[in-house]
């Protein structure tokens, strides 16, 4: 598989391994932004190849877990509601809120359906114009514009019966947000591939200079990884802290920017709440005036009621630790006995993209023996 | 109805069992020990790229049957039928049904039919129940692996899973994504007529090589090892898998099972397998360890293209697609 097999060849990761036992020479900390990177890392033993001195954590990229719990309450009343036809990406139907997730929604009778594209909504809205359809939409930069273009082709189409509950984050301020904590050990970054795909690499160099934390754009495959733990740590040795492109196939400086137009159209910056961190000023989107009409929240808002309890997540888990890079999963003491796929505390164990998922699925041996 | 059963049911299926129509099919006795399995289709869509629900539901039996060294020779059909569902359709099921057990060797010798309103079902549901003869000194079972029994895989992986996937979503994948859907048991009657010494099989159904294997290292209890540069998978597979990030290994296939064997039987098995088009690609792709001596230990462990190694586990639900 072309693009794919190269960046997996087992001599290269070797070469790769070498040369950064090589160049190392002090201890340093390196988070690699996004989920899907996590879930390379350990789903092939890549951070078991690196030299003692670098410490891989693992950061917040995983749309899924940072989504606020009172936002999936949101999707799980709409989807009860019996005129709703509530559509969602697959990851999200195991995610827990207060009492429920949509996949127990759905076995009691709610129409929820596992779509593909944001687009495939649009088809479900026309092909059932007697019901109202309800996009829950997550997802970093990557996903936004697919978004987008779903929203200005119902407007095209003139639907009256399509809504979204957004639930779009963005990147940089949530790096932003990590590395001001006093708590921040983070000295380099592997940045996330496919959301600079989108955006660019330009709104790093600020940061970079900021906070003197070298930072590499880098893909999600085992060859990619190492290249750009190797890239970060040249760079840490050295004394630099620039923004460097390893997944230069994918990604420009200043990323698609058709597609950022789009997404500047249709969606405005807001203050979000990111599960488990707290509330970051413009790491979310939200629709602007002109597509007001499609905001489930506004469209829906006597409808839903939620419960008090629905704003606490649960106290025993530690995702919001996690998803900051303070904590490994396997640090957790609820991680594979009270907290399991089965019987999630939080997003992060379910979601393919989600932290404690990937220990869980590729690292059993982690779960505290009793 | 009855002019239904007479007009569709009995003319495609037709042999002197089924054709009394009485309460029971009397069937004669068999030289051996009878295997008997029931398994239910409920497949959207109802036709694949490779396949369709009437042939998967003669596979899928008689399958089941094989991997127990079984020789399949009668299956009942059940079949639920939604209210509005075009006869066409039901023909076209029941043509694809008769066709496959006659080439399989199988006779349909009983079966039922039962109409629900419509939005009670799924345009068609068929149960099917197999029964078959286990020759007196095949012994096949979780309880024969043997530390140092060779994994074989009977050929690539994923295909079924992925061709029914990609039907039913629209997923348009350059590549030739067709359903394994096959039946299995002429090339393992085919081995054991050559004396290979089976010590347990399983088809790799819903859930993959992965399941299966979990579900054998616990019945054991055994280890085992595979490694991922040894595993049979398709380029078409691979790249649909690797867009909705799945993985193959969970996928379900219709016409491929793992075996276990010891070593000094695995060139012969090869050599065998390799002659079957359903097995044409088998490979060797492990071993079993030693037996757990605790009862957290690790059972399946995936051995990766760089040395490292990771466990195999048994998902928790099904695979859903990721966001991106």
């Amino acid at each position: 598989m072309k693009y794919v097999d190269e960046y997996r060849d087992p001599k290269a990761v070797e070469t790769l391994s070498k040369e950064i036992h090589h160049i190392t020479r002090h201890p340093w900390t390196i988070m690699e932004v996004c989920g899907g990177q996590t879930h390379s890392i350990v789903k092939y033993g890549l951070d078991r190849l690196l030299p003692p001195e670098v410490t891989l954590i693992h950061g917040p990229g995983c749309p899924v877990c940072v989504t606020p719990i009172e936002l999936i309450d949101t999707a799980c009343e709409l989807a009860k509601l019996p005129e709703v036809i509530l559509c969602s990406f697959g990851d999200m139907l195991r995610v827990p809120g207060t009492h429920e997730d949509l996949l127990r929604v759905k076995a009691q009778g709610g129409d929820v359906r596992i779509i593909y594209s944001p687009l495939d909504a649009v088809a479900i809205a026309q092909a059932n114009p007697s019901s109202q359809i309800v996009i829950f939409a997550v997802g970093f930069e990557t996903t936004a514009p697919a978004q987008a273009m779903a929203i200005i082709q119902a407007q095209r189409l003139k639907l009256q019966n399509f809504f979204v509950l957004v639930a779009h984050v963005l990147v940089p301020p949530a790096m932003e947000a990590l590395l001001s904590s006093p708590e921040n050990r983070i000295q380099g970054f592997l940045a996330a591939g496919h959301v600079c795909t989108i955006m660019g690499y330009e709104m790093y160099e600020p940061i970079t200079q900021k906070y003197h934390v070298p930072l590499v754009v880098t893909g999600f495959e085992p060859v990619d990884i190492l290249e750009g733990v190797k890239m970060v740590v040249h760079q840490l040795e050295e004394g630099c802290a620039i923004v460097e492109n390893q997944y230069a196939r994918s990604v420009h400086r200043c990323g698609n920017v058709e597609a950022q137009r789009i997404i500047d159209d249709v969606f405005e910056p807001a203050s979000r709440n990111w599960r488990g961190i707290g509330s970051i000023p413009n790491s979310g989107l939200k629709l602007r005036p002109a597509f007001a009409r499609f905001d489930a929240l506004q469209h829906f808002h006597d409808r839903i009621h939620l419960t008090e309890a629905t704003t606490s997540p649960s106290s025993q888990c530690e995702s919001g630790r996690i998803l900051q890079g303070l904590m490994k999963p396997s640090d957790c003491s609820a991680f594979g006995t009270r907290c399991t796929p089965d019987h999630p505390l939080g997003a992060p164990m379910v979601s393919s993209e989600g932290a404690c998922a990937a220990y869980y699925r590729y690292r059993p041996e982690s779960i505290a023996k009793i | 109805m009855q002019q239904l059963i007479q007009e569709i049911f009995l003319e495609a299926f037709s042999n002197s069992y089924l054709n009394t129509l009485q309460d029971s099919a009397v069937l004669p006795a068999q030289d051996g020990r009878l295997a008997m399995t029931t398994d239910s289709y409920v497949v959207q869509p109802l036709f694949f790229p490779g396949g369709d629900i009437g042939s998967l539901a003669v596979h899928g039996t008689i399958n089941d049957l094989a991997m127990m060294g079984g020789n399949p020779r009668y299956l009942s059909a059940g079949f639920i039928l939604e209210e509005g569902l075009p006869i066409t359709t039901l023909k076209q099921v029941v043509s694809s049904m008769a066709k496959t057990a006659q080439d399989c060797g199988v006779q349909i010798v009983c079966g039922d039919t039962k109409v629900v309103d419509r939005g009670k079902g799924d345009q068609i549901f068929i149960n099917t129940t197999g029964l078959g003869v286990i020759p007196q000194s095949v012994d096949i079972g979780p309880h024969r692996l043997t530390p140092g029994d060779r994994i074989i895989v009977s050929g690539d992986l994923g295909a079924h899973g992925m061709a029914v996937l990609s039907q039913r979503q629209g997923l348009e994948f350059s590549g030739n994504l067709r359903s394994d859907s096959a039946p299995l048991h002429t090339v393992i009657a085919d081995l054991l007529n050559h004396h290979i010494t089976i010590h347990c099989l399983r088809d790799l159904t819903r859930g993959g090589l992965a399941s299966a294997l979990n579900e054998l290292a616990t019945a054991g209890p055994r280890t085992m090892t595979i490694e991922e540069s040894r595993i049979p998978i398709g380029e078409p597979v691979r790249g649909a898998c690797e867009i909705l990030g799945l993985d193959p290994l969970y996928v379900a296939n219709e016409g491929r099972f793992v075996m276990f064997l010891p070593p000094e039987d695995v060139d012969k098995a090869l050599s065998l397998l390799h002659q079957h088009a359903v097995s044409q690609e088998a490979a060797v792709i492990g071993e079993i360890g030693v037996t757990p001596s605790t009862p957290n230990q690790t059972l399946v462990t995936l051995q990766t293209r760089y040395g490292t190694h990771r466990i195999l586990d048994l998902l928790s639900g099904e695979q859903l697609p990721r966001i991106c």
